[in-house]
């Protein structure tokens, strides 16, 4: 099998990076999974001068390995990009960080930390 | 008794046989069962041989094909010992007999102010159309919860039954989720006490319990064919005869009318004026093998065969101090469907290692979002039997959660 629970998935899932509420965060949302109802709450803070850049960014919420990893591994990678960057980042991208393959039940798993972001920003 | 021989059963169902299925270990029955050959026979030979409209052809293809329709609906009373076959009404699934009596009852026999009492068993398909009606309708949606043991709180439903204006009662034979099964002989007996009509939702128990709708003395029950062997797209409404007689049609047009003229229409009687449109002749047609197929390896086995096998899993899951199981202690008053959890293992992952394992369960909310919300719970991982599982199975779960406690343990 092409291992899913990689080690840096199941390391991301035990030891999640930014993890929990960050202060004078200044975007936030809130999204569901449907497919097993587990919801994803994002905090974004935005720099107040233009280009807007994420100084900061958390989330809070229970999930499977494959949603955890992915949101944890999104966090670090969007820190200090700007905005509009963060607002283009493709499922592929997504994908590509957590460098297994994903079915298509899984995608909304994989995905949930995205369209959280993208909810926060929007 | 003949005992049920599940690996000579397995052999009746042809997608086992498959070279893409050969380690298939299927064991998401509640969602829906597999077909037996006589049942994908039978669709195959009402295309190639009797494949017609109903009722209006005056000629014998089509006079065979609706004869063949109406035997199954005689056949379907038969099973659930209804009085008469017209008490039997072909929809599309369960969730559209749901709807058929919440807009008509909540049009005809409900008004504002009434209390409609469900349960935190029930699937949404029992729950949402009730919200819904309710909030349009100004009616108060009462939910009885579940006790510790995932039994139904008959103390709470006492209480609720005696509010005022109690005029329904929503209530699932089988929890989807915990394979919990409601007293409700005690549940109808106290609400017909009080002049409110019972709705039982059958979907999980139809495939595991004899029913009687005259024995339980229910007023609807509801339930579909693919989750008991048959085709996808049979929905079965069961109303006794002098409520459905009062309820006005649901859906309108072809095939549910006596006579139409530019100002006015007479509807038909029951239960061909529920039945608006073409139904899915082949698909009603080939239920009927699959009752037949169930009488003839006799309901009581089937739940045997189940119930063992639900025993000796739960026996098996026990042995893992990680594993919660969710489901009542009693096993044999309860269906052959097991909901767990695993400490620090999420339910999504639980079913993807099976996966790579052959074996396909479920994971999710199992469209019951109320009750986890109350368990506390997002989700949990089910497993759900069926005459073709066999005690291999239940090593190849064990097998497998091995394998998955070793992955998590990295």
């Amino acid at each position: 099998m092409s291992d899913i629970y990689s080690e840096i998935i199941l390391d991301h899932y035990k030891h999640p990076h930014n993890r929990g509420h960050i202060k004078h965060d200044t975007h936030r949302a809130e999204e569901d999974n449907p497919l097993c109802g587990d919801s994803m709450k994002i905090y974004i803070k935005v720099s107040e001068k233009k280009p807007q850049i994420i100084e900061d960014i958390s989330f809070e919420g229970e999930g499977c390995a494959i949603s955890q990893a992915a949101t944890s591994m999104l966090t670090d990678f969007l820190k200090g990009k700007s905005v509009s960057q963060a607002k283009k980042i493709t499922p592929e991208q997504v994908y590509n960080l957590l460098k297994i393959e994903i079915s298509p039940a899984r995608s909304k798993c994989a995905l949930l930390g995205i369209k959280t972001i993208r909810s926060a920003l929007s | 008794m003949p005992r049920i021989d599940s690996k000579k059963i397995k052999k009746l169902f042809p997608i086992f046989s498959k070279k893409e299925n050969k380690n298939l270990v299927y064991l998401d029955n509640a969602a829906t069962t597999q077909r037996p050959k006589v049942v994908v026979d039978a669709i195959k030979d009402f295309y190639e041989t009797y494949n017609s409209n109903i009722h209006r052809g005056i000629y014998d293809l089509s006079e065979k094909a609706t004869k063949m329709y109406e035997d199954t609906r005689k056949h379907t009373a038969k099973f659930i010992n209804a009085k008469l076959s017209e008490e039997i009404i072909f929809t599309k699934n369960t969730t559209e007999s749901i709807n058929l009596l919440a807009y008509t009852l909540s049009d005809n026999m409900l008004q504002k102010g009434d209390r409609i009492i469900t349960t935190s068993l029930e699937h949404h398909a029992n729950f949402v159309p009730w919200q819904t009606m309710a909030k349009k309708k100004g009616f108060i949606l009462s939910i009885v919860p579940v006790t510790e043991d995932y039994s139904l709180d008959m103390e709470e439903f006492e209480k609720l039954i005696k509010e005022p204006n109690v005029k329904l009662v929503c209530i699932s034979a089988m929890s989807n989720v915990t394979g919990t099964t409601p007293d409700l002989k005690k549940i109808i007996k106290r609400a017909h006490k009080v002049g409110a009509l019972v709705l039982v939702d059958g979907a999980q128990s139809v495939a595991h319990e004899h029913i009687d709708v005259r024995k339980m003395d229910c007023d609807f029950f509801v339930f579909s064919s693919h989750k008991m062997f048959g085709p996808f797209g049979v929905g079965i409404l069961y109303g006794k005869k002098q409520l459905l007689d009062k309820l006005p049609p649901f859906l309108y047009g072809g095939d549910m009318i006596k006579s139409v003229k530019e100002t006015c229409t007479v509807f038909n009687d029951t239960p061909w004026k529920f039945e608006a449109g073409t139904p899915s002749i082949g698909d009603v047609v080939a239920f009927k093998k699959a009752m037949e197929f169930m009488e003839k390896l006799g309901i009581e086995n089937i739940k045997n065969h189940e119930t063992n096998l639900a025993k000796k899993t739960v026996e098996m899951l026990k042995k893992y101090k990680q594993v919660t199981i969710i489901k009542p202690k009693n096993l044999d008053k309860s269906g052959p469907v097991i909901s767990f959890t695993i400490e620090e293992i999420h339910p999504h992952d639980i079913a993807e290692v099976f996966n790579k394992e052959g074996i396909a369960i479920r994971a999710g909310h199992h469209c019951n979002q109320p009750l986890m919300s109350r368990l506390g719970i997002p989700a949990t991982a089910r497993i759900s039997f069926s005459i073709y599982n066999t005690e291999d199975d239940i090593k190849k779960v064990e097998l497998a959660l091995k394998k998955l406690f070793k992955i998590f343990a990295k």
